[in-house]
């Protein structure tokens, strides 16, 4: 409520008209996200635009260079040729190009791929990007759920083996790098003991397999991407449990609990309705965190499973200096966590209204 | 204004500041001291400074390829076996780790410098600047960190040390100045704060003289979690073979066993091994201390 005094000493009209619009979205709590999402995004694609665009030996200029070094364009038939893959006219001023650029983004248009001409980079993103949401949000919702439960067990038996095994074990995965954990995994189960196929389940599903809705294709594609699905539960599963087990702790200690408890209501009653669905708000903020980290992570898990999602797909186009595809795919990863942040913060305002009021912080 | 008192001018003149500093850690010893596993993970880090500051020396030379040794498996001579080129792998293990540690260093140096400043700053001013700061921080946390350094690596040559620890610097204060925030936050309400207030200080001197001493503690636990951040970045780059595969270092080490084939032959299991195992260890022991330091120093961020 620190904001409320300025409207007080305003006393001219169209100062305080636009005054009260200001605190009309300021205490909005979801307008106020929604235009921090939107900043956001608007920030990342500006600082793309620049990176690509201003660099020293940027894409765009190199890609002229090597038109007419190498296959005797004239410049203006290697500019126009560039400005058709990078969805940009070269002659117009930066400013021109860079409100072309936001417009072209807003219809979807990231422009063409430069390694394999004809393709625009969106179907790239739409061939690969429906893998990594598969295989990470599996692997997110297994460890969220997982580790909730988990959490409520330690703290329900606090001090116990269980508590300490587990306390042991989720610490000892929370600190030790995702890729590290896959890599092992590669090396120990796949080679060295030889349990797990792991030339044959590389990429997302089996060479010849028809993608559709059927039973097969769905076990075919769970059996692709179970290996990362494992890594992401393996490395983000400790954090749940860990602050499930203290979100926990502390609504046993509420009031409410002991008014339930008094009441004579069955444990198992209190556990569900009562502490459990009290103990899991806080940790909803965190999701997003952890989505974040999970699609950043990803980059490095697919390659190293041979995961043909959007993270390997960016490496490649790293490795073959396919510019457009490379800003595209970054751009849609920043939509992806931006609007998984978003998603999170709301849905945690309607399940926990005292956000809303003390103004989310 | 004439009557304001100085310092000075008081018979108990506070205490200096390297006075302030042995206090801190002397606390920081005894907060370890009540954790057992947070003191092994001090030993832990300890033993990974002095291996990374004394490994080069005690190993000037990590010998020359030898084709006829290659993928050796573990043997008296070779302890840990030999490399795609028959090299020893334990010198290799042993040159390797200051490289890591120096950029680690270098990029949680400059993270904590960024987040304790304006972290700082902004809970002491509030108000719009607060506002601003802490608008920021929320958008450079929300995008994707290590995707964004992926792409960056294909525009800059990350070939020197002080350029990676800069790049991950840059993305990685979010965190930390979040909990410095709002660690400044709680301090600015104690008694010996609001006396500084009363004497009328000044901002800076409020700060740097009488805030920021008493969160040594606490700088010790940002700057290990932005070591941890940038190690974990860093290695992944390497391993990725997105910085220049020059030098010799655990990430390389990392990148070479993957790439040249070495996880495919049973020999070298100790080979990849070996990498692997000292940066989970080296992590494991700094996440192990700052956590008991975030246990013992400050219970309450964690819920927050």
């Amino acid at each position: 409520m620190r904001q409320s005094t300025p409207i007080a000493r305003a006393p001219m009209i169209p100062q305080l008209a636009a005054r009260r619009f200001a605190s009309v979205v300021f205490r909005s709590y979801a307008l106020r996200r929604v235009l921090k999402a939107a900043l956001t995004i608007y920030l990342v694609a500006t600082l793309t635009f620049f990176i690509v665009r201003l660099m020293p030996g940027n894409p765009v200029d190199v890609y002229i260079h090597t038109l007419i070094s190498q296959y005797g364009f004239t410049y203006d038939d290697a500019a126009n040729q560039a400005a058709a893959l990078f969805a940009f006219n070269p002659n117009e001023p930066l400013l021109v190009q860079y409100w072309a650029y936001l417009r072209a983004l807003t219809r979807g248009d990231f422009g063409m791929s430069l390694v394999s001409p004809g393709t625009p980079v969106t179907s790239v993103i739409m061939t690969y990007l429906p893998w990594t949401l598969f295989s990470a949000g599996l692997g997110l919702l297994i460890s969220f759920l997982l580790g909730i439960m988990l959490g409520m067990v330690m703290a329900y038996q606090r001090e116990g083996v269980l508590d300490h095994i587990l306390t042991a074990a989720g610490s000892f995965f929370q600190s030790i790098p995702n890729y590290l954990v896959a890599i092992v995994i590669v090396v120990f189960f796949g080679v060295q003991l030889g349990w797990l196929p792991i030339t044959e389940m590389r990429g997302a599903y089996s060479p010849g397999m028809q993608p559709g809705l059927n039973l097969a294709f769905v076990k075919d594609a769970l059996y692709h991407a179970a290996l990362p699905i494992l890594t992401y539960v393996l490395t983000t599963i400790g954090a749940w449990m860990l602050l499930m087990k203290s979100s926990t702790l502390s609504t046993l200690e509420e009031d409410y609990v002991t008014v339930a408890r008094a009441r004579g209501l069955r444990d198992g009653r209190i556990m569900r309705s009562y502490v459990g669905r009290n103990a899991v708000l806080p940790l909803f903020t965190q999701m997003a965190i952890s989505a974040g980290f999970v699609v950043g992570g990803s980059v490095v898990i697919e390659k190293i499973f041979v995961y043909q999602g959007i993270g390997f797909i960016l490496l490649d186009a790293i490795n073959r200096r396919d510019y457009p595809v490379m800003q595209g795919i970054f751009l849609i990863i920043t939509f992806a966590v931006v609007a998984a942040n978003l998603l999170a913060d709301l849905l945690y305002s309607r399940l926990d209204p005292r956000i809303r009021v003390s103004g989310g912080e | 204004m004439a009557q304001t008192v100085r310092p000075g001018q008081l018979e108990l003149a506070p205490p200096g500041l390297g006075q302030r500093l042995a206090t801190a850690v002397k606390v920081f010893f005894r907060l370890l001291a009540h954790s057992k596993a947070g003191f092994l993970g001090f030993l832990g880090v300890l033993f990974f400074v002095v291996l990374a500051l004394a490994g080069p020396i005690i190993v000037p030379d990590a010998g020359r390829p030898d084709m006829t040794k290659i993928y050796q498996p573990p043997s008296l001579e070779h302890p840990l076996g030999t490399d795609y080129e028959g090299r020893d792998v334990l010198k290799q293990m042993l040159r390797g780790g200051r490289a890591i540690i120096v950029v680690a260093v270098l990029a949680a140096t400059l993270s904590t410098l960024i987040s304790i400043t304006f972290g700082a700053l902004a809970a002491y001013a509030g108000g719009w600047l607060d506002s601003i700061i802490m608008m920021l921080t929320d958008v450079v946390l929300t995008i994707p960190q290590f995707p964004l350094l992926v792409v960056l690596s294909a525009f800059v040559k990350l070939d020197r040390p002080w350029l990676l620890a800069t790049l991950i610097a840059l993305l990685s204060w979010p965190t930390l100045l979040r909990a410095v925030r709002a660690q400044v936050l709680s301090l600015k309400e104690r008694e010996y704060v609001e006396a500084a207030r009363a004497l009328d200080l000044g901002t800076t001197r409020i700060l740097f003289g009488e805030i920021l001493p008493n969160m040594a503690s606490y700088i010790v636990m940002s700057f290990t979690i932005g070591m941890t951040a940038a190690i974990y970045a860093q290695v992944a780059l390497y391993f990725l073979g997105l910085a220049p595969l020059a030098g010799e270092n655990w990430g390389i080490m990392l990148n070479l066993a993957w790439v040249r084939g070495a996880i495919f032959y049973k020999d070298s299991l100790m080979y990849i091994l070996a990498p692997v195992l000292a940066i989970s260890l080296l992590q494991l022991a700094m996440v192990t201390m700052s956590r008991s330091l975030e246990d013992v120093f400050n219970p309450r961020l964690r819920e927050s």
